[in-house]
């Protein structure tokens, strides 16, 4: 339940216990936006869409509007559905790939018909097996209802839709890196420039790529209106947003709550939400927006949960994963799981993410476990800097994707305000809070 | 500063003003402005990828300077470039630390070491010490992922290259990455090892020493080795190569990147073969004389039915008295075959002692495989770059990947860049196939009659095939090809060989003919694959040709004086003076550097002439069946023994280098034939290979100007297409880029042409008065073949060479020779179900020759009503030295077989 009383825009239907068929989705309005956006024009559905200023969801929060205008003119174009969910912490997607598969649906095919596209994947983290399952369901359903295929509720659109899962592989989550796959080659980002897949994407054809929360977002601009869309939230974060919301917390989950209305606190704390910390211990940092994103501390709880406001304290928002991590938590520790994960995760294609991840990872397990040195404090940060020169924030890169520069925000964090802990590891021997 | 064209911008390189071309990438345009980034994964010969980071550069940008990498950022006008920066150094350092952390540092150990890109850019651009403590990553090593190449993961750098030539540039995409982050391997797939035609190449590219080639592994180290430029002789493309050899042995040859020929990549069997020469070192004397591996190394005169080792005079005189004996009667009474494998001297020095100076007209340096020599000289000639750049190429020819390896590879980057379109006219499925626009696939036989449809002649598309099964393809293809074709061949190549040498070449004339007629404006390239097919043929090694494309009948004043005689008429071919030996009227025969009892595919007519018992007289570097009916053998240098000049097919003439002074007593040929002239009581004129090639100059007009001088400057460096007026400037200088193939740049050059590492100039534009070419029209009529209709119970033979092969080079060259494989048969599978056999089955095929058991295997590119047989290859069934000997009857048109089921 969210402090405001915003509608639930995507997650009206979650709880309900058979929310993923096409019965309980009809009967509760389901393919209505879908039916009124194909007696709209295309560029009327991208106008709503435009005015709701829906922010993508996946992440860099680019204006789902603008991606679509981008879209290159072109006989085939396509519309990719990143359902990639891998990151630790992230799974917001994955509950609307499993309690509401048909809204998913329903969105991909506005997104299609405002584009004109008319072929779509849904690429789908392979470990999803229940959502893959529920999903490859919906669509069987959905064809059979005639919603998706050949001439779609008798309106002369049509799309196919097909369900792709994925390998296994974190980076297929970086839009290029998915595109490859889905052409069933490796999952190795693709070199800028060509810059956007709306240029030049699947197949070395236009592509739009956009996030599974994203488009479920759309049967509900397209009923309501992108004005109504747009008055939730405040400057450009509009609208409601799915948090994940983990770590040391009493009630982890999912939670959709209007835009910038509310704060890190309101969402740790407010009982209705995140309902505090066990034991009544103190926050000691929260990772604000998945694992790639710089720390916030205490003193920053009380800033509000909107894209610009979260970038103003260089971190970003976002997937929207939240993690707080309590008085209780090593943040050595914290440091090298996290980027344990991205040197398990790192494609291994170019090479300062390659060999960096792995020696950053190998030189935290040692902190960690009492064989540090005072100077594999300068060293982790000068691997990090040949990483992301400058260590900012966004961050500079040597890398070929983003994932290489997203490692140094943990450890630059955990340096930076935890250095004692790092020196007590060292001198101690050990970890202190083993 | 060049003057700025459209096509021109201007950028700030670290503070100066540096011209590119529009789009060229930052590393390339400045490396040519003086200014060398540092780099691993990029290529000049490939796309960039820009995976490795060590070309990071600053480049302004909107936001500010950021890190770009130089080989994958385009120059743009105006653009700010730096290099030199505070940041770039440390991205650089950065980037070679990381490259360091896992590598194993086993450079004292390594091959690379001493020519290693990693260990020079280290010293320049890398940080002194490493600050890695950490365990480094294992890996067993060295795997084997070829029966050539081995791999050591740890030295690997992931810099991709290897991986992308194999996809991106030989079409073999049998390694990849495997792994992920920092475990990341190249690997091949579970079941298919890395069997490519072109793997040295990945070994060449490697920036470190992770890939190895057994040849070269643990022989040598870089600074212990010294090198020559030369041309490779392997067949007849003539890739420019570095042989590079230590304490008088070769150890390796490394591509040289030119523009016209090889754009630095080799075939395994050009790079390999080299092991052939080196065979005189291992026990050679107890080596059969017969065997290919054995290097002669002294003459040998047959007394008492026994070879024995004599003098050279006491053996030019045996050889002198057998030519004096045979030519009794008639000039003609003598014949050559022979002369490919040598030298343009060589055989020029060959050339001018039987024709010019004995009479006779029977020399044939094609071994009854190849296409009518003044043919090939009457039509317009097609350099390798206009065949790699035509709108269209017409592929009729034998499978390029198998017979001229590297001119597939170029024909293939134009395919697959879509710059051309390519017309497979061959007898099956090739390695050209897969990327042909259209295949017309046409049965032997068939060729001229598909020639006529593709001119616009309508005719009655049935007669087309001589064969019950009909058409291999339908009206909508043959349309394609018209419209690719065009009305008058504008920008048309003809790529002409033999697709099988199971039907008469007249075929294949016939069809070459009918297409320069239809298409005046098209050119041709000769897809004969021995070494130096057309350099013989140039120096008149060839039935009713002179030296210089000139016919018999007219000969050049120079000609004249430098020469005693002129033949009267035409003489023999090769099969002709096989079946002249065998009936009589040839009493002897001259064998120049070939085998006819492996090279000729007619084992009956080879059986009848050799057992004739006219004396042989055989100058060869290596041993063979042939030297079993030798009367003399007398020993030559063999490739990278000798100097002088080599010409590939597109008539390009290019320097070889002398590496190794000649095995044992050996000579080189054009000084055997100059000393045999001598003991005939003729002066040849010359006393050098240099005073060869001024009278080459002197006497053949296509040769004008390309003389002994000519060679020795800068402007032969990539050799000079003949005649001169063929050549036209190269815009600008090619840079060597000493990390593109690492092993050049370390290793010091001698003798002639040190120019690799170095920069290289362009030929100037030659004036020399155009010489008029032979052409069609001034051919004689040929009668049209046409070939005798097949049954529905018979199989039409189409019978195609391998790579691997019987012949010398693969024979001699162990790691070659362990690539060779056995002799099968292949069917459409539609055949075999006809006949109730399955692929692997033994069958017998009967032939009017001969009645075999041979294994068949089922293959959908052989067409069905023909039966594939590889050319120089065995299976033991037949004691003929191979398969498609044992069965064909060269003087046969075509060549029908039944196959019945055991």
């Amino acid at each position: 339940m969210s402090l405001t009383d915003a509608p639930k825009i995507i997650t009206s239907r979650v709880n309900a216990p058979d929310s993923f068929t096409l019965d309980a989705f009809v009967a509760s309005g389901g393919y209505e936006g879908l039916k009124k956006a194909l007696s709209m024009t295309p560029e009327a559905v991208c106008a709503e869409v435009d005015e709701a200023s829906l922010l993508g969801r996946g992440g860099a929060g680019f204006p789902a509007g603008r991606k679509w205008s981008m879209l290159r003119k072109a006989d085939i174009a396509y519309l990719v559905i990143n359902g990639d969910e891998s990151e630790p912490a992230t799974f917001k997607d994955h509950l609307l790939v499993e309690r509401d598969p048909h809204q998913l649906i329903e969105g991909v095919l506005i997104a299609a018909y405002a584009l004109q596209v008319s072929q779509a994947f849904i690429f789908l983290r392979g470990e999803f097996a229940l959502g893959l399952e529920r999903v490859q369901a919906a669509l069987n359903e959905a064809y059979a209802y005639g919603a998706v295929g050949a001439n779609i509720f008798n309106s002369g659109f049509s799309l196919d839709v097909v369900v792709h899962p994925g390998a296994g592989a974190y980076i297929c989550g970086e839009e290029t890196s998915l595109l490859e796959s889905l052409e069933g080659k490796r999952g190795f980002p693709r070199i800028k420039p060509p810059f956007f897949p709306a240029a030049i994407g699947l197949y070395g054809a236009p592509t739009v790529v956009n996030n599974v929360e994203t488009v479920s977002n759309l049967p509900w601009i397209v009923l309501n209106g992108g004005a109504a869309f747009a008055a939730l939230g405040e400057g450009r974060s509009t609208g409601t947003r799915l948090f994940a919301l983990s770590g040391h917390v009493k009630n982890p989950g999912v939670y959709e709550i209007e835009m910038v209305k509310h704060t890190f606190r309101d969402l740790i704390f407010s009982p209705t939400l995140g309902g505090g910390i066990p034991g009544g211990r103190e926050v000691k940092a929260v990772i604000p927006g998945g694992v790639s994103a710089p720390w916030i501390y205490p003193e920053h709880l009380d800033t509000p949960l909107g894209q610009d406001e979260v970038a103003a304290l260089d971190t970003m928002l976002g997937s929207g994963s939240i993690v707080v991590m309590d008085e209780s938590t090593c943040m050595v520790r914290a440091a090298w799981r996290i980027t344990k994960f991205f040197s398990r995760e790192s494609c291994g294609q170019c090479t300062p993410c390659r060999e960096g991840s792995g020696w950053l990872e190998r030189i935290l397990w040692r902190l960690e476990n009492g064989q540090g040195r005072i100077e594999d404090l300068d060293l982790l940060l000068d691997v990090c800097d040949n990483l992301a020169p400058g260590l900012s924030w966004p961050p500079q890169q040597t890398t070929i994707c983003v994932l290489g520069p997203s490692i140094p925000s943990s450890i630059h964090s955990a340096i930076s305000r935890f250095r004692d802990e790092f020196l007590a590891h060292i001198t101690q021997g050990g970890c202190p809070h083993a | 500063m060049p003057e700025t064209s459209d096509n021109q911008i201007t950028f700030t390189l670290d503070g100066r003003e540096v011209t590119a071309e529009k789009g060229e990438m930052i590393i390339a345009a400045a490396e040519r402005a003086g200014t060398y980034i540092p780099r691993f994964c990029y290529h000049p010969r490939m796309e960039p990828v820009g995976v490795c980071r060590m070309c990071l550069v600053e480049v302004e940008g909107p936001r500010g300077a950021t890190l770009q990498p130089a080989c994958f950022v385009g120059c743009g006008e105006g653009m700010v470039v730096n290099t030199e920066s505070e940041k770039v150094k440390k991205a650089q350092d950065g980037v070679l630390e990381l490259l360091l952390t896992n590598h194993p540092l086993d450079c004292p150990v390594c091959d690379k070491g001493g020519e290693c890109p990693l260990q020079d850019q280290t010293l320049v651009h890398g940080p002194g010490e490493t600050r890695f403590v950490e365990e480094k990553r294992h890996f067993e090593k060295p795997i084997a992922i070829s029966e050539l190449v081995l791999l050591d993961r740890e030295r690997c750098i992931q810099c991709s290259r290897c991986t992308r030539f194999a996809e991106e540039v030989a079409g073999d995409a049998l390694i990849n990455f495997a792994g992920r982050g920092d475990q990341i391997e190249v690997a091949t797939f579970p079941t298919e090892p890395f069997d490519s035609y072109f793997s040295g190449n990945t070994v060449q590219i490697c920036p470190v020493g992770a890939l190895t080639a057994t040849p070269y592994r643990f022989a040598a180290r870089p600074w212990d080795l010294e090198q020559v430029e030369s041309t490779c002789t392997t067949c007849s493309v003539g890739c420019r190569v570095a042989v590079q050899s230590s304490a008088d042995r070769l150890t390796r040859l490394l591509g040289v990147d030119t523009d016209t020929v090889n754009h630095s990549w080799l075939c395994d069997k050009g790079r390999f073969a080299f092991e052939a020469v080196n065979g005189v070192d291992k026990g050679n004397d107890e080596l059969a004389l017969t065997d290919p591996r054995r290097r002669l190394t002294e003459p040998l005169l047959r007394k008492n039915g026994t070879l024995v080792p004599v003098t050279w005079g006491e053996a030019l005189s045996a050889a002198a008295n057998i030519v004096r004996d045979a030519t009794r009667s008639t000039p003609e009474g003598i014949g050559v075959i022979g002369g490919a494998q040598l030298t343009n001297e060589g055989a020029y020095a060959w050339s001018s002692l039987f024709k010019g100076h004995i009479g006779t007209d029977s020399l044939d340096a094609q071994l009854g495989d190849g296409l009518d020599a003044r043919l090939l000289a009457s039509v317009p000639r097609a350099t390798i770059e206009d065949a790699a750049s035509a709108c269209t190429v017409v592929v009729l020819s034998g499978d390029l990947r198998e017979e001229l390896p590297v001119l597939f590879l170029r024909l293939r980057s134009g395919a697959v860049a879509k710059r051309s379109s390519v017309i497979d006219l061959g007898p099956r499925r090739s390695s050209i196939s897969g990327f042909a626009a259209v295949r017309l696939l046409t049965r032997p036989g068939d060729a001229p009659a598909l020639a006529r449809l593709l001119s616009g002649e309508n005719g009655d598309v049935a007669t087309m095939t001589s064969h019950p099964e009909g058409r291999t393809f339908g009206d909508e293809d043959l349309a394609e090809a018209r419209r690719l074709l065009g009305s008058d061949g504008e920008g048309v190549v003809f790529v002409i060989g033999r697709p099988s040498l199971a039907e008469a070449p007249g075929f294949i004339e016939a069809a070459v003919r009918q297409f320069a007629q239809a298409f005046p404006k098209a050119r041709f390239l000769p897809a004969l694959r021995r070494a130096n097919v057309m350099g013989a043929i140039d120096m008149g090694l060839s039935p009713g040709l002179l030296p210089g494309r000139q016919p018999l009948e007219a000969p050049r004043a120079e000609l004249r004086t430098a020469w005693q005689k002129i033949p009267a008429a035409v003489g023999r071919t090769t099969p002709e003076q096989l079946a002249a030996l065998a009936d009589g009227s040839q009493k002897a025969l001259v064998v120049l550097g070939a085998d006819p009892l492996v090279d000729v595919v007619d084992a009956g007519l080879v059986e009848r002439a050799f057992g004739s018992g006219a004396p042989v007289v055989v100058i060869n570097g290596h041993g063979g069946a042939i030297v079993e009916h030798a009367s003399v053998v007398l020993p030559a240098a063999v490739m990278h023994e000798r100097t002088g000049t080599t010409t590939n097919i597109e008539g390009r003439v290019s320097r070889l280098g002398q590496k190794l002074v000649p095995a044992g007593l050996a000579w080189s040929d054009w000084m055997i034939a100059a000393e045999l002239a001598s003991e005939l009581g003729v002066d040849l004129g010359f006393a050098s290979s240099a005073d060869v090639t001024d009278q080459i100059a002197a006497v053949a007009p296509s040769h004008a100007g390309l003389d002994a001088a000519y060679f020795e400057s800068a402007k032969a460096l990539d050799g000079v297409l003949a005649p001169l007026s063929r050549n036209t400037e190269i815009a600008h200088d090619a840079l060597v880029d000493p990390v593109a193939v690492p092993g050049l740049s370390a290793v010091p050059q001698v003798g002639l042409g040190s120019y690799a590492g170095q920069v290289r100039t362009s030929p100037a534009t030659p004036q020399h008065e155009a010489v008029a070419p032979m052409t069609i029209a001034s051919l004689p009529e040929e009668a049209a073949l046409v070939a005798p209709a097949a049954d529905s119970y018979s199989l039409r033979l189409v019978a195609t060479r391998t790579l691997y092969d019987l012949g010398t080079a693969v024979s001699a060259s162990p790691s070659l020779t362990r690539l060779r494989k056995d002799a099968v048969v292949a069917a459409n599978p539609y055949d075999l179900d006809r006949l109730g056999v399955v692929s692997g089955d033994q069958v017998k095929v009967r032939s009017a020759r001969a009645t075999l058991i041979v294994t068949v295997v089922a293959d959908e590119g052989i067409l069905r009503g023909t039966l594939g047989v590889p050319v120089g290859l065995s299976d033991g069934s037949t004691s003929a030295p191979t398969l498609a000997a044992a069965l064909l009857d060269m003087s046969e048109l075509v060549c029908d077989v039944r196959m019945e089921s055991l």
